[in-house]
């Protein structure tokens, strides 16, 4: 599972998909995650590197990333692996 | 280091469509302090959800009210509402600013004794008084006011029983130009009903008619609708000197000024659309000073506004339990403030401010309470930051009606405090607990077992 390689995140948080034409804001989490994504990081590694930088524990953030991940599901940001 | 506050990963979708008739929508405040305190420090303290009462906030309303109306009438009283918050502290601090007591029942009467109003000071409306409220009423010398013709004839017989007059008022309703028409309450003016009973106690001889009471709804956002209720008790006052040489002491305009807070529907902010207490002052105070009473016999003006001057005192604290996601996607926030203590959330949009600095961003979100129930709903609909579990929030202008028609429920009612104006908080109303409510209880010696 990883982000299509066709959806273009700018730096502030703006994210296009050039397939339909589609435009999303995300917020300062939503993006690191996705750039971590986009890096290849597994699960694991993004959480870590989260909780690190942020004031929320592990089992917190798995969640909300869960959560955030069925969102990007939702929106067809994202591609499996066969 | 120091992490950074976390915020629930978010992506929304942009959708380029027309703008809002009304533009962007307002960005939601932060309100992490009341009165200099810290939202958190007090719910770690007093735990969640929570009351608070701002003293200072009260005290100012009460005063800007007041001065409305008394630059504008040489006579004016103010007699505070308990049905809209009867905790004994929020009473004293109007009775301290010089309100008299507006009650309408018999546990209303008694609080008020028990606060420490004089009975002469106790407005007695209602449209349920016992015999023994009107007995006790009449001989404490209370002002009664009479709903309903069964109600006066009561009153009849307890002046023939104990021997005193009674100091009456009738209540009046009518068409004040608005809607919707109150005509529950009292003797209807426009159909000579209310002329009636003025005649029925002048002729009676028993009771003395003292005033005229109107009460013409709720949440009035027309000043306009007081100066045609004034204007036509005055037309009754003056019949009444006319016909029995008999001056009419107080009229007594009631309530229903509107606070600002926004009713579900209301196209504009409550903060837009009320009207100021110089609005309905104005109205209110013309009408009488250009009426025919003359200007010797000009009545005390008497208001029990309620509302309009304890809503924005009050504030309701909580904590965010949950987040989830609901069948089409939306999310939904489950917080632990429902409408068992936020009665006015079946009228109000309540404004919900977080308690800690959110980003801009936003996601469209229902706002449930802790409910085992359906109808529990705060905002069924809102663009809301992103609140994350343990997250607290502020709710705001619930100081009218909510303490006095919260449901124990399902959950307790929680403490309530006051801030004095030093910024110390006392406990005003304790939270709740297990003895508490199941004391009056009793169980029969066979069910006193579960059986297990």
């Amino acid at each position: 599972m990883k982000i299509r390689k066709n959806i273009a995140v700018s730096d502030t948080g703006f994210v296009f998909d050039p397939s339909t034409g589609e435009s999303f804001t995300v917020n300062e989490v939503g993006q690191e995650i996705i750039k971590m994504m986009q890096e290849g990081l597994s699960f694991d590694q993004i959480s870590e590197q989260i909780t690190k930088e942020y004031d929320i524990d592990a089992a917190g953030f798995e969640k909300y990333y869960q959560d955030f991940i069925e969102m990007l599901n939702q929106f067809k940001l994202l591609e499996y692996e066969r | 280091m120091e992490k950074k506050p976390f915020e629930p990963p978010l992506i929304k979708k942009l959708n380029a469509g027309m703008p809002a008739k009304f533009g962007l929508t307002p960005r939601i405040g932060v309100i992490s302090e009341i009165e200099g305190l810290r939202v958190k420090d007090l719910l770690d303290e007093y735990g969640s959800p929570l009351y608070v009462l701002s003293e200072r906030t009260i005290r100012s309303t009460y005063k800007q009210a007041w001065q409305a109306f008394s630059t504008r009438y040489p006579k004016v009283q103010f007699a505070w509402s308990y049905k809209t918050n009867y905790l004994g502290a929020v009473c004293n601090v109007f009775h301290q600013e010089g309100a008299w007591a507006e009650v309408v029942s018999g546990y209303e009467y008694h609080k008020a004794l028990k606060n420490g109003v004089p009975p002469q000071y106790i407005l007695f409306n209602g449209p349920s008084k016992t015999y023994e409220d009107l007995k006790e009423a009449t001989e404490k010398g209370s002002f009664i006011h009479l709903d309903h013709f069964d109600e006066l004839y009561m009153l009849m017989e307890v002046a023939e029983e104990t021997g005193k007059k009674p100091k009456a008022a009738i209540r009046v309703n009518m068409d004040t130009g608005i809607y919707p028409r109150w005509d529950r309450f009292g003797f209807n003016y426009d159909n000579g009903e209310a002329w009636e009973a003025i005649n029925r106690i002048m002729l009676s001889g028993k009771i003395e008619l003292a005033g005229l009471h109107a009460h013409i709804g709720t949440y009035i956002l027309t000043a306009d609708a007081y100066r045609v209720a004034a204007g036509k008790l005055a037309d009754l006052a003056v019949n009444t000197e006319r016909k029995y040489g008999h001056v009419i002491r107080y009229i007594d305009l009631g309530g229903g000024f509107a606070s600002k807070n926004t009713l579900k529907g209301a196209y504009v902010p409550g903060t837009d659309s009320a009207p100021s207490f110089d609005d309905y002052a104005e109205a209110i105070t013309a009408a009488l000073v250009n009426s025919a009473i003359k200007p010797e016999h000009l009545p005390l003006l008497i208001l029990e506004t309620g509302r309009a001057l304890i809503d924005d005192a009050g504030y309701l604290l909580g904590t965010v339990i949950a987040n989830k996601r609901l069948a089409d996607g939306r999310r939904a926030m489950i917080a632990d403030v429902g409408v068992n203590l936020l009665f006015t959330s079946f009228w109000y949009d309540h404004q919900i401010y977080p308690a800690q600095p959110v980003s801009q961003h936003t996601e469209d979100t229902t706002i449930y309470g802790p409910l085992c129930m359906n109808i529990d709903v705060l905002r069924a609909a809102v663009d809301y930051p992103l609140l994350k579990k343990g997250d607290r929030f502020v709710i705001k202008r619930v100081g009218a009606y909510n303490m006095t028609q919260w449901m124990q429920f399902i959950e307790y009612r929680p403490n309530v405090v006051m801030i004095d104006p030093q910024g110390k908080a006392h406990i005003v109303r304790k939270k709740e607990n297990l003895d508490y409510l199941t004391a009056p209880e009793e169980v029969p010696d066979h069910l006193k077992n579960p059986g297990f």
